[in-house]
């Protein structure tokens, strides 16, 4: 077996277009389901009977088959982009959904206190104290639902939506092994990339936690 | 001035926190809340700034009821201070000082100098302002807390037991601090401890609670010391009450004398029948060198001449109080207390006889202190 770079060559206009789609598919899923578990983890942390359920729910998603929740979406959503991306936002909330609710349980009593009594309401003690906060560990949770959503897209190929995928598939219905690994390494690098800028975003976002990182 | 009146906290659960609690917190003045754990000293300080709702019972501050107020706006015009600082760790030194100015839309410039005073005012670096909290000391933070409490200038102060999460020597540090600028500042403060010493040194007015949220006394430290309403509060004090009550005797009030006080220059022979076989020898400026012993003296000459037995420490007879001056004799090798004026020059020697003078003297007295007190 012999890896084509020539191939290579010839493709990279239709690899890197894969692989652009890839990501969209990938990280709009991460966005939404960022979007819902930022207000759910605060109700969670405000009643606290609540999070027993949801994170339940959150994981009874993360356990249905991907193929399975696409067969029952493709009713509603048929062979598009949502098919795949509805799933995969259903995903990241096992994982988002904890950590936004440990990200505000790290915020300490005191602090708490303090911002109360300096006189915050409680939605500007929430947008300016708890969730800034959070932040670090709401970071390294989009940093997991992120790289496990990436490699998760390429099964979306199934109903023709998966981005990089298609190459996996191609190369092996034309036992063509120089696409699918050119995809995999693809898939990969993504994930790594989109993992380093997420780490950039965190440093550059909380200069308090990399100072701390630093010295302890 | 801040009143409570009648006020009782009962939780669902049953739990008393508060139990009809009525006291006056004056005007400038440092009101100390103490008490054992569960007496509810914490929850009477919450009502002030409606942290915590009370039950019945009003709480006043210039004899306006506190829930005439959005609990947010109140704060912002309440300093409040606890015990692990509280400070925002992803706020720098300068914006955590200056949060209430920015709640109060003071303008970004303006806050930050306001900041900046108030570093250089409670003893922190400028170079710190660009700091995050966990790079500072526990002492630090504490200042900072300090600092922020006081950015808006509020009237009143409350403070959670600020100082117990710092070692011995610091916190005995900020509370010297904090006592000298209360004299600038002048705040209306309540302070809650369960440290009675801290009590004590730091408190004009002293409310002590009992479990179950009883106000049992609300006095002035000396009175506390001196007579103690029950035996709760006796004991709580402690038993050596009796002692610490000599830091409110003034060592003014002991008696002086020049008696085996010899210059440096004097021959020794004048030295030789001491009769507490002990003289103390000074300079030409009436300064203090030490003690000679007679009966180590040299055969001739001056008694300077002789070897000298350290002082120990001094007292200073306008500032300090028989406490002081009671331990200046018992570490002194000839069992006197030495002393001094503002200068450091010799006012006078006193035994532990003549201590004993001044503390029977005190006990006499119908407590003048007190009097003034009331009038406050």
């Amino acid at each position: 077996m012999e890896f084509d770079w020539d191939w290579i060559a010839r493709n990279t206009d239709s690899l890197g277009e894969h692989a652009l789609v890839h990501l969209r598919l990938a990280l709009l899923p991460v966005l939404f389901g960022l979007l819902i578990a930022l207000p759910v983890g605060v109700l969670c942390r405000r009643w606290g009977w609540l999070y027993p359920p949801a994170l339940t729910i959150a994981n009874v998603f993360y356990a249905i088959p991907s193929l399975a929740l696409f067969m029952i979406f493709i009713q509603y959503t048929g062979l598009t982009a949502s098919t795949v991306m509805i799933p995969l936002t259903l995903y990241s909330l096992s994982v988002l959904v904890p950590n936004v609710v440990d990200g505000l349980a790290s915020v300490s009593d005191p602090v708490r206190q303090a911002a109360t009594a300096m006189g915050f309401g409680p939605l500007r003690r929430l947008l300016r104290v708890e969730l800034p906060i959070a932040v670090p560990i709401v970071i390294a949770g989009t940093r997991v639902a992120a790289v496990s959503s990436i490699s998760l897209v390429a099964v979306g190929q199934l109903i023709g939506q998966g981005g990089l995928g298609y190459d996996i598939i191609r190369g092996y219905q034309l036992s063509f092994p120089t696409q699918i690994i050119a995809a995999t390494v693809l898939i990969v690098l993504l994930a790594l990339v989109t993992d380093a800028i997420l780490v950039t975003v965190q440093r550059l976002l909380t200069p308090w936690a990399r100072v701390r990182g630093k010295v302890s | 001035m801040i009143t409570f009146e009648g006020v009782t906290k009962r939780y669902p659960g049953g739990t008393v926190a508060l139990d009809d609690v009525s006291l006056d917190c004056p005007t400038g003045r440092i009101t100390v809340f103490v008490g054992t754990s569960g007496g509810g000293k914490t929850t009477a300080l919450r009502t002030i700034n409606r942290m915590v709702e009370p039950t019945s019972g009003r709480v006043l501050i210039d004899g306006q009821d506190v829930r005439e107020h959005k609990p947010a706006e109140l704060r912002r015009g309440i300093g409040y201070v606890i015990q692990h600082a509280g400070l925002f760790p992803h706020r720098t030194i300068e914006d955590n000082i200056a949060t209430v100015p920015y709640l109060l839309r003071w303008n970004k410039k303006k806050a930050r100098a306001r900041a900046h005073e108030l570093m250089e005012r409670v003893g922190l670096e400028r170079s710190m302002a660009r700091r995050y909290p966990f790079q500072l000391s526990g002492g630090q933070q504490q200042r900072v807390g300090v600092a922020r409490a006081l950015a808006a200038d509020p009237p009143i102060m409350l403070m959670d037991e600020p100082f117990s999460a710092v070692d011995p020597v610091v916190r005995a540090e900020l509370q010297d601090e904090f006592l000298r600028l209360q004299d600038e500042l002048h705040k209306t403060i309540v302070f809650v401890t369960h440290d009675v010493d801290e009590a004590i040194k730091l408190g004009d007015r002293i409310a002590v609670f009992q479990t179950g949220g009883k106000l049992v006394q609300v006095d002035s430290p000396e009175t506390l010391l001196a007579r103690p309403a029950d035996d709760f509060v006796a004991g709580f004090i402690g038993h050596d009450r009796g002692i610490r009550r000599l830091s409110f005797i003034p060592a003014s009030s002991a008696p002086l004398s020049e008696r085996d006080v010899l210059p440096a220059d004097a021959p020794v022979e004048r030295a030789r029948d001491a009769a507490g076989g002990w003289v103390l020898v000074v300079d030409a400026d009436r300064r203090p060198l030490g003690w000679a012993a007679a009966a180590g003296l040299p055969a001739s000459g001056v008694v300077g001449d002789a070897s000298l037995a350290p002082i120990g420490h001094t007292f200073d007879v306008a500032g300090d109080s028989v406490r002081a001056a009671l331990d200046a004799a018992i570490l002194s090798p000839s069992g006197r207390a030495v002393g001094v004026d503002a200068e450091g020059r010799l006012a006078g020697v006193a035994d532990q006889q003549d201590l004993s003078t001044a503390i029977a003297r005190a006990g006499a007295d119908p407590r003048p202190a007190e009097a003034a007190e009331d009038g406050g």
